[in-house]
């Protein structure tokens, strides 16, 4: 009984007299600003900087190689705290936030098929290009939201993915996930957008969708400044959309929308499915 | 005698009951023809004729670009009204070459018969060639490229697929039964191309008419006919080695690298009307078959006949069909619309009813390791599906998912009905994907 608790003392103090040593020996200097740095980042590792994680942004930040304003999902916040660590002035980059710029929902739009397969914006976008007639609109299979880290997506009941403003912080991960391109990045102070991705010319769209751009050039004749029409689709010019308001009311298709003003009014939005369960 | 078969697979009813007893029927010729100019797996082919130019039967329309790619011809004499793209059965619209028929239906030459004998290995694989001659066992890859396998990796066993083990599909069973002059023409001009020690002709026990009649066919030839065990994907390429020769083509490699080469048995005939009488591969037989269909029938096709065409010369449909499918029903191309055309690998087209569409709402996966059994790649499905399904594409891949045919006995057995090769395929892509990404 003593013979073994003294040898397996003994061990237990050799061991701890060897690690000790090589925890001091060996030891690798890290730079703390760039400990602190890590601290400050959002640590969520979306890969929006172009760095490995945050982590590699951190050390990247230290290292002089990048700016301070590359992590979107950090916004201004980050960039004062990075400044303080490294000591110098901050310059904040302009707020982007995501949105999905499509409304023409089941209900508006209209289906070439019923799609049966697997529940993913992609793969069915692989079948005729997709189940929607409209070549631009929003499939509403979710995979922007299964994919957005922060929440900031909800599906509504017709199958349309409407980004929070609030909630999105410019990562951009949607953007890469969507196959149809229909997520675009926007001012955060814009909050009138054009709600159509299709270029298709003006009688086509209306055969397929009540809700999408027809190329008419009202809001651009109303507001020159604040509207370009191309290719038969207008799109806010988001420099100088002052006066963009003005047009909305114009428009036929009511596909110019304020975000400030309830958009999207009235829908029901789906509870996240969880799709982490166990096989599949 | 127990037959010879791979390990794994599925019993899905074979439903060939429809059409396997109805002869071949040639199908007129429609108002107008769409012949795509990608049919095959590899670049595809540029149009060398222009909207307005008559062109005759044979005549081709598409030139080749690069070694794996093959001319495309026209399938009957007419007028090129257009070059656009047009829905393609894959899925996405691509260039073809719209052509209305003039109802001559000339040849762009005079008939000419070539003695085999007079001709070397290289101008047999040249004729193949020019011939547009592709895989139509569904996959569609350039015959000529399987038959030019480099020097260090000589060909043993010469390998012919007549197990046609796709339910419903009835084409290459008619095309044993019916033309096996021609099949086995083409077998001996393989033969004399491969120079293979071994020649096997493997067909799914589920057609004794046709094993009889090769096997009273080739008693004095030196081809093996061997009967197999009815089971599906019996007639995929390496579940196909596995049986015949008991060897297993190492992950990511080709069946050249165990000695073998496969070619289905309506290529072999597609290789017998290049080589013997110069003339491009234009036809196939495509089986017309399912529940929403009046008369499923053997149809023998051209090339750029729309889907709508097939079911008017069936006699129509019993009602409007819940899924299109040009293939066979587990491995074939669904279809949103009857305007595709038939393209070289259609091996059928399958209308089912909305009732047989089976519909079942996915559930949770309860480890019951059936689809890792019926897996016939021995991969392990369930985990594969769900990095899948997670984005994980790194984890995918170190699955083996690359080594996946896509052949869907996991989906197929899984109790759960979770999309599990749906999910597998999307995770091949992604693989695909990065790979192309870290390429650039």
């Amino acid at each position: 009984m003593i013979a073994a608790i003294l040898s397996l003392g003994c061990i237990g103090l050799i061991a701890a007299v060897a690690l000790g040593f090589a925890a001091k020996k060996f030891a690798v200097e890290v730079d703390p600003r760039e400990l602190a740095a890590i601290e400050v980042l959002p640590g969520i590792n979306c890969g929006a900087c172009g760095f490995p994680g945050c982590a590699g942004y951190a050390k990247a930040v230290i290292a002089g190689t990048a700016d301070l304003n590359q992590c979107p999902p950090g916004g201004a916040e980050v960039v004062a705290r990075l400044s303080r660590i490294l000591g110098v002035e901050a310059v904040v980059a302009a707020r982007l936030v995501a949105v999905v710029l499509c409304q023409g929902d089941n209900q508006k739009a209209q289906l070439k098929y019923r799609y049966l397969g697997l529940e993913d914006c992609t793969a069915a976008q692989k079948i005729a290009e997709g189940p929607k007639t409209c070549p631009g609109g929003c499939l509403g299979l979710a995979s922007c939201q299964r994919a957005c880290p922060f929440g900031a997506i909800e599906m509504t009941e017709d199958g349309l993915a409407v980004i929070s403003r609030e909630k999105c912080t410019g990562c951009r991960i949607c953007v890469a996930v969507c196959p149809r391109d229909v997520i675009r990045m926007t001012p955060y102070e814009s909050a009138i957008h054009v709600l159509c991705n299709s270029h298709d010319k003006g009688a086509a769209v209306r055969k397929y969708c009540q809700v999408g751009c027809i190329g008419c050039h009202i809001c651009h004749k109303t507001v020159p400044d604040a509207y370009k029409v191309e290719d038969f689709l207008a799109t806010v010019v988001y420099e100088q959309d002052t006066e963009a308001f003005e047009a909305i009311a114009k428009c036929p298709t009511k596909c110019i929308r304020d975000f400030n003003e309830g958009y999207p009014e009235g829908s029901t939005f789906l509870p996240l499915k969880n799709d982490k369960s166990d096989a599949a | 005698m127990k037959l010879r078969t791979f390990k794994g697979g599925i019993h899905p009813p074979d439903n060939k009951q429809w059409t396997s007893h109805k002869a071949i029927e040639d199908c007129p010729l429609p108002d107008e023809l769409v012949v795509p100019l990608s049919q095959h797996i590899g670049a595809p082919s540029v149009a060398c004729v222009k909207v307005g130019q008559h062109v005759a039967k044979g005549q081709e329309v598409g030139s080749a670009k690069g070694f794996v790619s093959v001319p495309v011809h026209a399938s009957t004499s007419g007028e090129v009204v257009a070059i656009e793209n047009r829905p393609h059965p894959f899925g996405t619209s691509m260039p073809a070459v719209v052509i209305k028929p003039d109802g001559e239906d000339s040849w762009s030459y005079d008939m000419q018969f070539t003695d085999p004998g007079s001709l070397t290995q290289d101008e047999v694989i040249d004729k193949v060639r020019q011939a547009g001659v592709v895989g139509m066992g569904g996959a569609a890859f350039p015959a000529h490229v399987k038959m030019s396998p480099p020097p260090e990796k000589p060909i043993r066993t010469l390998l012919f697929n007549g197990v046609e083990c796709e339910p419903y599909l009835t084409s290459d069973h008619r095309m044993m039964l019916e033309e096996s002059e021609r099949v086995l023409q083409g077998v001996a001009l393989l033969q004399y191309v491969y120079g293979a020690e071994r020649v096997v002709i493997g067909i799914e026990a589920n057609k004794p008419d046709a094993i009889a009649l090769l096997q009273k066919q080739c008693a004095d030839a030196p081809v093996e006919i061997l009967p197999l065990e009815v089971k599906y994907p019996q007639g995929a390429e390496k579940q196909l080695i596995a049986a015949a020769t008991g060897r297993e083509v190492p992950s990511g490699g080709l069946p050249m690298d165990v000695g073998v080469a496969v070619h289905n048995i309506s290529t072999a005939a597609a290789v017998t009307d290049a080589v013997m009488l110069s003339r491009p591969l234009i036809e196939r037989v495509c089986t017309v078959t399912g529940s929403a269909i009046k008369e499923p029938k053997n149809l023998r096709v051209r090339v750029g006949m729309p889907l709508s065409h097939l079911i008017e010369i069936c006699g129509g449909l019993v009602e409007e069909p819940g899924k299109i499918i040009l293939g066979g029903p587990m491995m074939g191309f669904t279809q949103v619309g009857f305007d595709v055309p038939v393209i070289r690998g259609s091996s059928g087209l399958l209308l089912l009813r909305e009732e047989d569409v089976v519909k079942s709402l996915e559930g949770p996966c309860i480890r019951c390791a059936r689809c890792v059994q019926a897996c016939p790649m021995n991969l392990l499905p369930t985990t594969i599906a769900a990095y899948a399904r997670r984005n994980l594409v790194e984890e995918t891949e170190e699955y083996c998912a690359m080594d996946c045919i896509e052949c869907g006995s996991c989906s197929y057995v899984c109790p759960a009905s979770i999309p599990l090769v749906q999910s597998i395929r999307h995770g091949k892509a992604a693989v695909i994907a990065k790979k192309r990404k870290a390429l650039l």
